[in-house]
Order: structure tokens, then sequence, then C-alpha cells
């Protein structure tokens, strides 16, 4: 098995890693069963824009290099578009992933809209097309 | 970084062909081609050398010549001496015994013959990775036909009791396998002494070349075929003998028996340099396995907080090949069901690094690596949710 250049290159230097002190939401998914705990904070102005994205990841490099491409694609982006960064589109950014990683991409979106979810619940705020997430992610892909 | 510089770790993988195999087995590629079963001279040259590996092999277990018999490794060897039994033995009984931490080898074969009708018990083991005798005892019936127990572990290196488990199999009358493969060549083995009746080897975990293994058959032993065919082998293994491959495992088997206590006293300072170095310089890091009933060349240790894989791609980085029993090296979602066997959480079988060394290291690469190590655990910490979590509920305390 191997990764692509630009996986490498996210896991080697992941942008994004860190934490916020007073997040304007925060998800965390996965559990350390399956080996990937992925946890977004994401700092959103009042007009709905992400200004800035942090993660925490325990997990192997697909987990790492998507939490990093996930976080880097959502900065600058509105909530409602922030939902266009799909696991497949996390995916495209990083030139692919081996099969067995693909289950790692969606990790990175379920975080994110994890995160949303906790910014409209905090806000009062509805975000069209938005899903209640499920905890373990695993439950809901295998 | 280029291959020669590389510190490689993972010799329970496999290991590069020694030199003095090589120039041994080359010359049965391209002058010395011969059938072993054909009539002509560079035939006969095929057969004297296949029978000089057979007594090679034989005696570096105490084995005859006669109850060696090649296959294509030790997944066949597993296969063969399982399967071949159950089939021999069926109108005797149908039970079988064997651990929860075997090969897949060895598991799956077992789970294959479980869909026809057998009944296979799969032992429990102790926190380092050990078969209780007892409970092999407890677990005898009227027709159980088969014991297989493992002689040493792939993944933590634990060397199960072999000798007082051959003991109950003979008086017992029950056969008694044990796939042999991380063992040969690294621990002294005596099949009379440990009443061996089946034992399985691979040649490329020794210095020999993929795709060649052997299977040792107690002499009387009844075993239906797994391969059918040709009459090679004397009838019980059929296809043209690898004889490059057979001539290097005889070669790579006699160098390594000879070699096995200056070797091992050398690879038990470098193991126990590592293991007592980072569980006393890594905060929550553990050894899995025995500390002293394990291979020389074994570490296997868990880090918590951290998962495998992104150990071994920073290690990768540094130039250093080494191996995981994380879910993701594994390509299932599961981790390694020898970790979780040992009683390990996920979370921590996930974590775990293992090294695997052999003559080709040194001191040298050992203290290159644990200058490595620490600076990746902690990264990976930084980056861990997990880790987080556990520094934020210690500081409320």
């Amino acid at each position: 098995m191997e990764y692509s250049a630009k996986v490498m290159e996210h896991f080697m230097n992941p942008r994004n890693v860190g934490e916020m002190e007073k997040p304007s939401g925060v998800g965390t998914v996965g559990n350390a069963k399956c080996g990937d705990i992925m946890k977004v904070y994401l700092d959103i102005d009042k007009d709905g824009v992400i200004h800035d994205a942090k993660f925490k990841t325990f997990g192997c490099g697909a987990a790492v290099a998507t939490s990093s491409m996930a976080t880097e694609l959502v900065k600058g982006k509105t909530v409602n578009e922030a939902l266009e960064v799909t696991n497949k589109a996390v995916m495209e950014a990083l030139d692919g992933l081996p099969p067995v990683k693909v289950h790692c991409s969606c990790l990175a979106e379920e975080a994110i809209h994890a995160a949303l979810w906790d910014y409209c619940e905090k806000t009062g705020r509805k975000i069209e097309g938005l899903k209640k997430p499920v905890n373990d992610i695993d439950e809901l892909h295998h | 970084m280029d291959n020669k510089n590389r510190i490689y770790f993972d010799n329970a993988a496999t290991t590069p062909v020694r030199k003095e195999v090589f120039d041994e087995i080359r010359p049965y590629f391209t002058e010395l081609y011969g059938n072993a079963s054909s009539i002509y001279e560079i035939a006969h040259q095929s057969q004297k050398a296949m029978e000089k590996a057979r007594r090679q092999v034989a005696s570096a277990i105490g084995a005859r010549d006669s109850e060696i018999f090649f296959t294509a490794g030790g997944s066949e060897s597993d296969n063969w001496a399982i399967k071949g039994v159950a089939d021999a033995l069926s109108n005797k009984g149908k039970h079988i015994i064997t651990t929860k931490i075997e090969h897949h080898a060895v598991l799956h074969t077992c789970e294959f013959l479980e869909k026809h009708g057998y009944d296979v018990t799969y032992l429990p083991v102790d926190e380092y990775g050990l078969v209780s005798v007892d409970e092999l005892k407890n677990a005898l019936r009227p027709d159980t036909i088969l014991i297989s127990v493992m002689f040493a572990n792939n993944e933590i290196g634990t060397i199960e009791p072999v000798a007082e488990i051959g003991k109950i199999a003979r008086e017992h009358g029950i056969y008694f396998h044990t796939d042999a493969v991380q063992a040969v060549g690294h621990v002294n083995i005596n099949v009379n002494d440990m009443n061996i009746d089946l034992l399985s080897m691979s040649g490329h975990k020794l210095g020999a070349p993929k795709g060649i293994g052997a299977l040792y058959i107690r002499s009387g032993v009844k075993i239906s075929n797994l391969i059918h065919g040709g009459g090679q082998e004397k009838g019980k293994r059929a296809g043209t003998e690898n004889i490059p491959g057979i001539v290097g495992l005889g070669k790579a088997i006699e160098l390594a028996v000879s070699e096995i206590d200056t070797e091992n006293e050398r690879l038990i300072k470098m193991r126990d340099r590592i293991i007592e170095s980072i569980t006393s310089s890594i905060s929550h890091s553990r050894l899995n396995g025995h500390p002293e009933k394990r291979l020389p060349g074994n570490v296997n240790i868990s880090f918590e907080f951290i998962e495998g894989e992104g150990m071994l791609l920073l290690l990768d980085n540094k130039g250093i090949s080494a191996s995981s029993g994380s879910a993701c090296t594994s390509g299932s979602l599961d981790p390694s069901h020898v970790l979780l066997s040992i009683g390990l959480p996920h979370e921590k079988a996930h974590g775990s690094l293992r090294l695997t060394l052999s003559r080709n290291n040194t001191m040298e690469e050992v203290e290159y690596f644990l200058k490595e190590i620490g600076p990746i655990v902690e990264r990976l910490r930084q980056m861990s949710p997990l880790y987080e979590e556990f520094i934020k509920n210690n500081r409320a305390v």
C-alpha cells in the first residue's frame, strides 16, 4: 500500500493542528476501537464565514492527511459552502486514497458536519441539508 | 535515503537472502536446472543438492532426513499439517485444539475445517501471550485428533511451553503440530525431546528466498496429501521441486543454527536495550509479550494515545522500517488479534510498534532508533485528541 505524494505531504506537514479556546463549533467523531478519532474546531463569524479551523486526530496517515486537507478546504467558506467539502472532495484534493483508507475521508466530512451542528445548536441557526451527526462513524459506514 | 543506509527492523516480516545462501543457489537457476525426477546427469545433481538440503534441515531440528518434506512456505506447511491430519484421522475424531494467537495460516485453516464439520477449541492466553498447560489439559477430549500451538508468536515474540505441550500430547496419543516459522534458526529445537509430530517452517524468515518452506512429519504420522499430482516428495507433496529454494533453505538453516548461541546473545542485548530505554523514558508505554520467554530479536511496545501507522510513516521518513498491530496496517478495521487476546484494549492495540531484529542489525542502529522514537511519539501525541483529553483530566485532578 502506498499513499499519494499529496497525502504524505499533508501527513508530514499537517495544516491546522491544534485546539481553540472558544470555538464557534466543535465536533468529535470516530472511536478509539476502530482506531480513528477526529476532533474539529471551527471559528465562524457573524456572517457565517469560517475564519479558522483546527483539528486533532488519533488515527493513521490517511486520517491525519484528510483532517489536514478538510480543515484547509473549509477555511474561508460560508457554513453552507462548507457542506460541499464532502469525503469525495477531500479525497480528490489529496489525489486519492488507497481503497482500504477510503473510510478515513468519511471521518473528516463527519467531523466537520459535527462541528457545524454544534455551531447551529449554540447559535440557533439552521444550515440547509445538514444532518445531526452520529457519534460513532463506523456504525454509519460499516 | 538509499536502501543501503536504511535500518531494517522488520525481520519477522521477511529477511534479505544471505550472501552465502545466494552464492549457493545461483547455479541452480541457469546451469544446474535439471528436474530432479529425470534420468540424466544434471537431474542427478538437482537430486543430490536437494538431499543435501534435506539433511541440513533435518539436522537443524533433530529429525531424520526422511521426515522432511519441502513445501512452498510456512502457510502451505500449516495448511498441510492441519488439513492433512484432520482428513487422515476423521474416523477417529473431529476435534482440534489450537490457540487464539496463532498465525492466520493456522486460524483460518481451522475456521475452514469448522465449516466442514470439525470442532475447534481456541485456547486463550495470559497477559504475556502464554498458553496455559492446564487449560490445554482441560480442553482434551476423546475425539481430539490434533493439538496445534505455535512455537513462538510472530507479533509479540512469546515462546510457548512447547516441550510441556508435546509431553501432554504424547501421553494422550494426540498429534502435536507447531508452527515454528518464527522460531527455527532463533531458538534451539529438537523434535524428539519436545515430542513434536509436525513442525512448519519457512525459508524467507531466516535468510533463504521467499516461496520455500518445509513440513517435518514424524515417521508414522498419518496425514493426507494437500497438493495432489506427481510423485515428488515420496508421493506426499506433488509439484516439481523448487531446487534453488530448497538449496537456499538448507544452507540458510544450517548457518542460522550454527550461529544461534552467539547471535542470540547479541540480539538479546539490543532487544533489551530498546525495551528498557523506551519503557523508562517514554511515559505510558508498555512492553507486549513476555519479558524473558521471548524471541531474541522481538520488541513489541504499545504507546498510549497514538495510532501505529503514523509511527511507521514517521519512522520510515527517518529511514527505519518497522511494523505495527494497528488496524490501519492490518488492512482491516480491527487491530491485531494477538494484542486483543493478551487483553489490550483496542486503543492500546492500535498504538503498538513491533521491531524485529536480525543478524544484520547493530547496536548503532538501535541507538539511532532510540534517538528518533521519542520525538515521533511526542509529535503524534500532540496531534491526538485522546492525549489532549488525558492532559485536561489530569490537570483537573
